[in-house]
Parts: structure tokens; sequence; C-alpha cells
């Protein structure tokens, strides 16, 4: 019996009965839909946070308190203070702290923002423009001025259709007079309201919202391109100098270029990928399972053929064969509609909703490879039984 | 040359404590061109003798050389191969393929041949067909078609690999009368172009249309004997047709 016979005649008797051939396929067909466009969504948002890191400029340095507990933290406004006097590198530097779910209020309403205690350079380092009224400035962080330039979202919540120019917004009950409004950065990839931000004086900040004097992380720009290395170990130097650390002294900071901020920031998105592929995949198993079941019943329904089968001279392998190229052929069709199904899918979540989907031929070959092994490890057991049938039983079955 | 040669055959099954001796020790021999009717009463041993002739079932004890081949120490798969190159059976309930057309449950023999022919498995399905009477049925399913066109599409299943012998289980035994004498007088003239054809059955008018009648009983066989007044079924069917139309014609004008 040749294999184009076999997968012929698998074929014929899985559309023999095609409601529930289907039925069947769609537990394999729901496990690669969603199998792939969860990979599709992740690597999307992955690849528009790459994106949006990149835009920010390849100039950038960043130095962060090391993972771990909060406490570690020893980021200081001082060593903001030392890397801009010092450091020959560095063309904009700011140090930042931010709190969010603080609330804001405002004339017309209130609204749970991310407020950030910035410096000056914040707006250089960041690109971003303001759409009405004026940045802050050095006198703002000297004089801790209690002034705020708020994002388009937080304007609108808080003022309604007013000018928020010279209003009074209330953030965790102190008073910041409204001096800018930002340029909208619209709705960015995730879901993430660019816009829903409030921008302070750091030191007003550090002073005010803050229980400790401690930044949380500086942001900075190198004055060229191919300086990037000379000015992280320059940065470094004098962090690992003014936190008093000896050479061979765990580094109490971390000093990342967009490399590092790309893979710590895609690291999360990396992760719920990974899980939510799995959860994906439990489904193609249980869509398995249910190949088995139908299978199993099948080989009951079906016992008085598998006697006619062998009466008329097949091999025990002949009906183990075909049973198992009957579930193959089930899981291989329905991931292949599975597939189609993604394509759509993925298709339609970034026209219509926005979300960056990248369909990748790996996972896509990867779920077709899966399928097929499931239905050879869950069509085995059934087709194994139906081989085993003895003729004359198989022939007197009722 | 005897296609058929059973020598000290036993089977014996083994129910809990019990041990039940379907077949006794039997010696049959079967020459070509035979038509055989095995009769007897339920319990018998003609179903187990059916299942041993038929390589579905293996003797317990005995030989069976069926076409010059002992089987008696053939493995499962030989024993497959076996039905398909040698044995065409037919069932008293037809056993066809539900869904499939004629044409495709005569082909199924053909779709586990082994001998590698490079024959045209749809013409020599089809010569099948029409050798039956159905010719114009090729794509028909079984619910599309009367008992005796089941059963006859059955028997060109049993003749499309052209096999040593027959055999046929109660072939008649779902049919009424009209249908039944259509399938042996089908049985006849295959015989007489020298197939080879051993038949199960409990009806002595049925036998009749044979060559020898064996009858068993208890396990053994306890006469064996050719027919004398061998009987035609196309002449009894043409009467028995006759006689209906006539029937019928007097029933419509009274």
């Amino acid at each position: 019996m040749t294999a184009s016979k076999l997968v012929r005649a698998a074929t014929r008797s899985i559309f023999r009965n095609k409601m529930r051939s289907f039925l069947t396929s769609l537990g394999i067909i729901i496990g690669v839909c969603s199998v792939i466009v969860m990979v599709a969504v992740g690597s999307g948002s992955q690849d528009s946070i790459r994106k949006r890191i990149e835009s920010m400029g390849t100039n950038l340095l960043m130095v962060m308190p090391p993972r771990g507990p909060r406490e570690a933290n020893r980021l200081s406004m001082g060593d903001v203070d030392k890397l801009r006097s010092e450091s020959s590198y560095l063309s904009a530097i700011s140090g930042v702290v931010r709190l969010s779910g603080v609330k804001a209020v405002g004339g017309s309403g209130d609204w749970s923002t991310s407020v950030y205690g910035v410096e000056p350079d914040y707006f250089d380092i960041k690109g971003w423009e303001l759409g009405s009224g004026e940045a802050l400035t050095s006198v703002d962080l000297q004089r801790r001025a209690k002034v705020a330039v708020l994002g388009s979202t937080v304007a609108t919540e808080l003022f309604g259709d007013e000018d928020p120019l010279g209003q009074t917004v209330r953030i965790a009950t102190t008073p910041f007079t409204v001096i800018g409004v930002l340029v909208s950065k619209g709705s960015g990839n995730n879901g993430i309201d660019q816009d829903d931000i409030a921008l302070v004086p750091l030191d007003t900040a550090v002073n005010r919202l803050m229980r400790n004097g401690n930044v949380q992380s500086i942001e900075m720009s190198v004055v060229r391109e191919d300086l990037m290395d000379e000015a992280e170990a320059e940065v470094t130097a004098i962090l690992t100098e003014a936190h008093r650390l000896s050479p061979g002294d765990d580094l109490d900071f971390d000093v990342m270029n967009q490399a590092d901020i790309i893979a710590t920031a895609s690291a999360t998105a990396e992760t719920l990928t990974s899980l939510l592929a799995a959860i994906a995949g439990v489904s193609l198993i249980v869509g398995g399972i249910g190949i088995m079941n139908i299978m199993l019943v099948s080989v009951t329904e079906r016992t008085r053929e598998i006697g006619i089968r062998m009466s008329v001279g097949a091999r025990k392998r002949d009906i183990l064969l075909q049973f198992l190229a009957e579930s193959v052929i089930l899981s291989l069709l329905g991931g292949l509609i599975g597939i189609l199904l993604a394509l759509g899918i993925s298709w339609a979540l970034s026209a219509f909703m926005g979300m960056p989907t990248i369909v990748s031929v790996d996972v896509i070959a990867a779920s077709v490879g899966f399928a097929a092994a499931v239905g050879i490890f869950f069509g085995f057991y059934p087709a194994r039984k139906a081989a085993n049938l003895y003729p004359i039983d198989a022939l007197r079955y009722e | 040359m005897a296609v058929i040669a059973l020598r000290g055959v036993k089977r014996h099954y083994v129910v809990g404590d019990i041990t039940v001796r379907a077949i006794r020790g039997l010696d049959l021999d079967v020459e070509s061109g035979e038509f055989v009717a095995v009769m007897g009463p339920s319990g018998s041993g003609k179903s187990t003798l059916m299942n041993t002739l038929g390589c579905l079932d293996k003797p317990t004890e005995g030989s069976y050389v069926l076409g010059g081949l002992e089987t008696a120490t053939a493995s499962s798969d030989e024993f497959a191969d076996i039905r398909n190159d040698r044995i065409g059976f037919v069932f008293q309930g037809f056993n066809l393929l539900s869904r499939t057309s004629a044409l495709e449950n005569v082909e199924l023999p053909l779709f586990y041949d082994r001998s590698g022919s490079k024959l045209d498995q749809k013409a020599r399905a089809k010569a099948a067909l029409e050798e039956v009477g159905l010719g114009d049925r090729l794509d028909h399913t079984p619910n599309q078609l009367s008992g005796g066109q089941q059963q006859r599409v059955a028997i060109a299943r049993a003749m499309v690999k052209d096999p040593a012998f027959i055999l046929a289980d109660e072939p008649t035994g779902n049919l009424d009368t009209e249908m039944s004498l259509e399938i042996m007088s089908l049985f006849q003239e295959l015989n007489e172009r020298g197939k080879t054809i051993v038949m199960v059955t409990h009806e002595p008018e049925i036998a009749a249309y044979t060559r020898r009648v064996i009858t068993m009983r208890d396990g053994e066989i306890v006469s064996d004997e050719p027919v004398s007044e061998r009987r035609r079924a196309a002449d009894d069917l043409a009467a028995w047709r006759e006689r209906h139309a006539g029937f019928a014609a007097s029933g419509g004008l009274s």
C-alpha cells in the first residue's frame, strides 16, 4: 500500500464526516492559531519597543541602580552634578525620579498619572517638544519652583477644554503651576499612553514628593555616537570614584547603552510572549486529546469496517497506518486552518487596532510540526487499538 | 488437485474453566470447481470451520493446506495476505463499507494487494461488477442498492482478485426468495465457469443448488454426499417470477 493511497483513503474517511472532523480539529485550529497570534503580538511589541528606543537616538546612556532591593539604590543628585562637571563626552544629562499612580487634581477633574522629576536637559535627551508654554529651566530647579509641564492626556483630563497654562494643579496635595503642555505623542505600542505624564523640576520632586534624596536613574546623551564606549567607561569611572568603590568591588549601579536598554525593556515583553505561547501550547495539547477522544470513538464505531478490511487482506500495519494517517491529516488540516486564521487575526489586529504584529515563519513551521506530532502521539493509541482487533470479533461487531 | 485439504483439524476454545471443542478432528478435501454446502444446526461447529477455512482463525491442531500452501504455521501478516490473495468472502450481512461506492468497495481487496501487479484497479473492479450484472450501478453506495444488489457487489468484491475459492457465509440469510434465487443463480453461473465455492447455510432448499452437501454436528462431519437432484436456480427464479406476475395480475383484476 503506497503513501498516496494511504493519504487518499484517510482523507476520504475524514471528509465522509465533515462536521465531526471540523469539530475535532477545532482544538488544533485554536491552538495553532493562538500560538502564532500570541507570538506575533509579542514580537510585534518587542519590535516597536526596540524601534522607539532606537528613535530616541543611538547616543543614549543611562545609569540605573542594580537590579535588586530598592534600598540598594545609591544614585544621588550629587552623582548627577559630578558627572555633569567632570565628564567630557556628555552633551546633556538629567537625573530622573519617577512616581507612578500619583493623584493630580486640576480645575475640572482629577487623574492618576506618572510624575517625573527631571532636569531641563531631559527634554533634549528624549526629544520631547512643547505644544504650548515653556519647558522647565535651571532657574526652576534652583528655586525648587512648584511648576509642572503636563502631557496632553493629563492636561485634557484635568482642565478639559480650558487652557491649562497658568492654572494650578495639585500633585499629591502640593499645588503646582502649569507652565507648559507637551506635544501629543499618541498612544504607543502595547497600549501605553505616552501622554499620560507630568514633569516637574527634579529638586522639587525630590524634596516635595520623594521620601529620600536619591535619583532613580540618570539619563545622558553622548556628544557623538562613536564615543559611546569611551563615555560609558568614563561614566563608570566617575561613579566608581564618587561611590568610593575599590577596583574589584561589585558596582552599585548599572551603566546601560541603547542595546542594554532595549534588552531590558524587551525582557518583560519576551517573558510575557513565552508565557502566552506556552499557554497557547497547552491548548494545542488539549486539542490533541480531543483528537484522541474522537479517534477512539471512531475505532469503536468503525469496528465492522476494520473487520471488513482485515477480511479482504489488510494487515495490522495497514489498519494502524490508516488510523494514524487520519489523525495526522486531521491535525495538519487543523494546523493549516489555524495558520490562515492566525494570519487573518494578526492582520486585523494591526490594521484595525493598531497593535504591531510580526508573524514569523519559524513559529508557523514549529506549530505545524507540533500539530503533526500531536496527531501522531494522540493518534497512536487509538490506531493500535484498531490494529489489534481480532478479525472475527471485528466482523461480528454490531 | 485439492484446493482445500484439512487433516485432523481441531479447534478448542477455553472459556473460563471449560474447554469448548468446536471442531473435533476434521478431514476434508475440496477439489477445484466444486460447489459445497456446509450445513448443520447452530453449535455444530460450522462457523468455526468457516473461520478456519477463511484464515480468520487458526486451528488448535491439525493441518490446513490451501492451494498447496500450509497455513498452520502462518503469521498474522501471512494470514492477511492469504485472505487477500486466495479467498473471496461473501457474508450474510453483505459487509460493504457504507457511504462508499460499489466500485470503491470492489476495489478494496486490490487496495491491499501486495503482489505489486500494475493492473488497472478501476478497470478490474469495473469488470467484476459487470460480471455480476451491476455495470450500471458503479457509483451507487450500499444504501442506494437493494439487498440482492448489495450481495452482488460483495460477490464482485470476492472475485476481483480471482481467488482460489469463494467462501460464503449464509449469503442468502438476509434476502427474500427472489433475491436469494438471484444470488444462487449467480453462484451457479460462477461455479459453471470454474469457480470453487464453499457456502455455509442452514436452508436445505438453498443447499439443493450446490453439488455437494456436508452436514456437521457437534464438531464433526456426519454426512458428506453429492447432491442427487441438483436444481437450477435460474429456472426456479423464472418460475417464481411467472407465478408472482400471474398472482399480481389476477389480484389486480379482481
